[in-house]
């Protein structure tokens, strides 16, 4: 017995770490980041133009850094959703099993690629491509959200998939013995059936983009901007901490954790949102 | 009008169906009876080849509809609309009563508008359900009964104006109140559709067939008219079954 409560002891403890870690970072980001924002009045430091750290007065206005990341991630979704739910859809409803054996451990390989490797094959291969067939100088949102596309695959895809497989089987038998074919069934009863999952895929695929950096940085460009095409370059926010982190100090310093702040609470929203949705799929 | 020759079926190794023949009058209940895993559901389900779905299926023999094979070169939308299922449990669509039951002449693009509504209506009162959900077309499916779940499915089938029935233990989700409602609409549905219906519950196939078959290890034993099978089997084996010796 005293064994017993030694064991669920400890469990309980190393189950804490993890919301343990979760709260110091918490607290950490928004103690260094909310005084620097409050100081220059939330307003304009959402809504700020112009980022100039070595200014004097120093210049913290986030606001192309929030553009920038909202449109290399639009962009990663008007390329990921489609090809991850088609994906989705041939995996889940088409496909021969033998053909699933080879293509599921293929995607979940492709989730296990470094950042690092995606934005160098997009250096090396995607912006030559871009600055000589479509202009510009390569680094663009184009290509972030190319690659970004690509890199929120393996999330769009197996969660949609999950979503599709849990649709029971009499649905699909129930519409197939009414003369459907195969792709009336899936577009009229299976995935409407599924939409909160699918939705679901997107949202967290969403959040994949935002958060990703090491890649963006790579092929984006890094420009401090609002872009007026996807040819232009852009900085993200994740993109904005990691360049400066390095060498900032002082207010610079807080002004990126409070980057991380706004970062923090987008993502937070995205996952409420997730589970939200998830949870009116289930009632229904 | 639907006639099974000699049909063998095969999934994997396994052989469920070892040379069944059987013909399905019209305008009449027939009844496929026979213990848990006899083949009687896939034996349905060969009738408008749902079997097809099953990975590693494979049938042998003819089933004549209409006096062409199904399985040579049928277009399986035709037929499925005109050889339609209900299921073993209500499986309404996670939609509106109203596109549950509209779902089939859309996708065969029978009827649109004010024509599409009409069918709707007609389909619900053929089952009696109108009275039930005739005011509340917009609501979830699934928030009705079971019993109206049923009904809505049958609908949903009438709406295609299919000529033959096939029900998959149309009433085993249901209670005893139900059951017999379903029955009676069974019934009523004979005299304009050809039915066949497989049941575990032989009271069942007594009430409402007009012929039964006993089914027992893939093999039809007995086949013919209810009254017959059910008072003078010549099978020793049906004779067991219906009064009760095993199943």
């Amino acid at each position: 017995m005293k064994q017993e409560t030694a064991i669920r002891l400890i469990l309980l403890g190393l189950a804490m770490s993890a919301v343990g870690a979760l709260a110091v970072i918490t607290t950490f980001i928004m103690k260094e980041g909310l005084p620097v924002i409050f100081r220059h009045g939330l307003g304009s430091f959402l809504f700020g133009t112009e980022w100039q750290p070595n200014a004097e007065p120093a210049r913290f206005g986030v606001f192309a850094m929030i553009v920038g990341s909202a449109a290399v991630t639009g962009g990663a979704l008007v390329i990921g959703v489609p090809v991850g739910l088609g994906s989705a859809i041939f995996l889940s409803e088409f496909a021969p099993r033998r053909v699933v054996t080879f293509f599921k451990p293929a995607i979940e390989l492709l989730a296990g690629i470094p950042s690092v490797v995606f934005g160098f094959m997009g250096m090396l291969v995607l912006l030559p491509f871009i600055r000589e067939h479509i202009g510009g100088r390569g680094a663009s949102v184009l290509a972030g959200s190319i690659i970004l596309g690509i890199m929120i695959l393996p999330t769009v895809i197996a969660i949609s998939v999950d979503a599709l497989r849990a649709v029971p089987r009499s649905y699909r038998e129930g519409s197939f013995a009414l003369g459907a074919t195969g792709w009336q069934t899936t577009w009229r009863v299976t995935l409407p059936a599924a939409r909160a999952g699918i939705v679901a895929a997107v949202i967290l695929g969403m959040g994949r983009a935002i958060g990703e950096t090491m890649a963006v940085i790579m092929v984006t460009g890094n420009s401090v901007q609002i872009p007026r095409s996807p040819l232009d370059a852009v900085r993200t926010l994740t993109s904005n901490i990691a360049l400066e982190m390095s060498y900032a100090d002082g207010e610079h310093r807080e002004a990126l954790f409070a980057t991380g702040v706004v970062l923090f609470v987008i993502i937070m929203c995205l996952n409420t949102l997730a589970n939200a949705i998830a949870r009116v799929g289930k009632r229904d | 009008m639907l006639e099974a020759r000699n049909v063998r079926l095969w999934y994997g190794d396994f052989n469920a169906l070892k040379g069944v023949s059987m013909k399905i009058q019209p305008r009449s209940i027939t009844a496929i009876i026979g213990p848990s895993g006899c083949g009687k559901s896939t034996m349905l389900r060969c009738f408008n080849r749902m079997n097809d779905l099953v990975e590693g299926c494979r049938v042998e023999g003819e089933v004549l509809f209409e006096g062409r094979n199904i399985y040579d070169h049928y277009d399986l939308t035709e037929l499925r609309k005109r050889v339609g299922m209900v299921f073993q449990r209500p499986n309404p669509f996670p939609l509106s009563v109203q596109e549950n039951v509209g779902y089939g002449p859309r996708i065969h693009g029978l009827a649109s508008g004010d024509g599409l509504r009409a069918a709707v209506k007609k389909a619900l009162q053929a089952t009696q359900l109108w009275n039930d959900v005739g005011d509340r077309l917009t609501a979830p499916a699934l928030s009705l009964s079971a019993e109206q779940q049923q009904r809505l499915c049958i609908s949903r089938l009438l709406a295609v104006a299919p000529d033959i029935l096939l029900m998959d233990e149309p009433c085993s989700a249901l209670d005893p109140m139900a059951t017999q409602n379903i029955e009676e609409l069974m019934l009523e549905l004979k005299r304009d559709y050809t039915i066949v219906i497989v049941t575990h519950n032989m009271q069942q196939a007594a009430r409402v067939s007009d012929f039964t078959g006993f089914m027992l290890l893939g093999e039809l034993v007995e086949f013919g008219e209810t009254q017959t099978i059910f008072t003078a089997p010549t099978d020793k084996r049906t004779e067991e079954y219906i009064t009760g010796r095993y199943g």
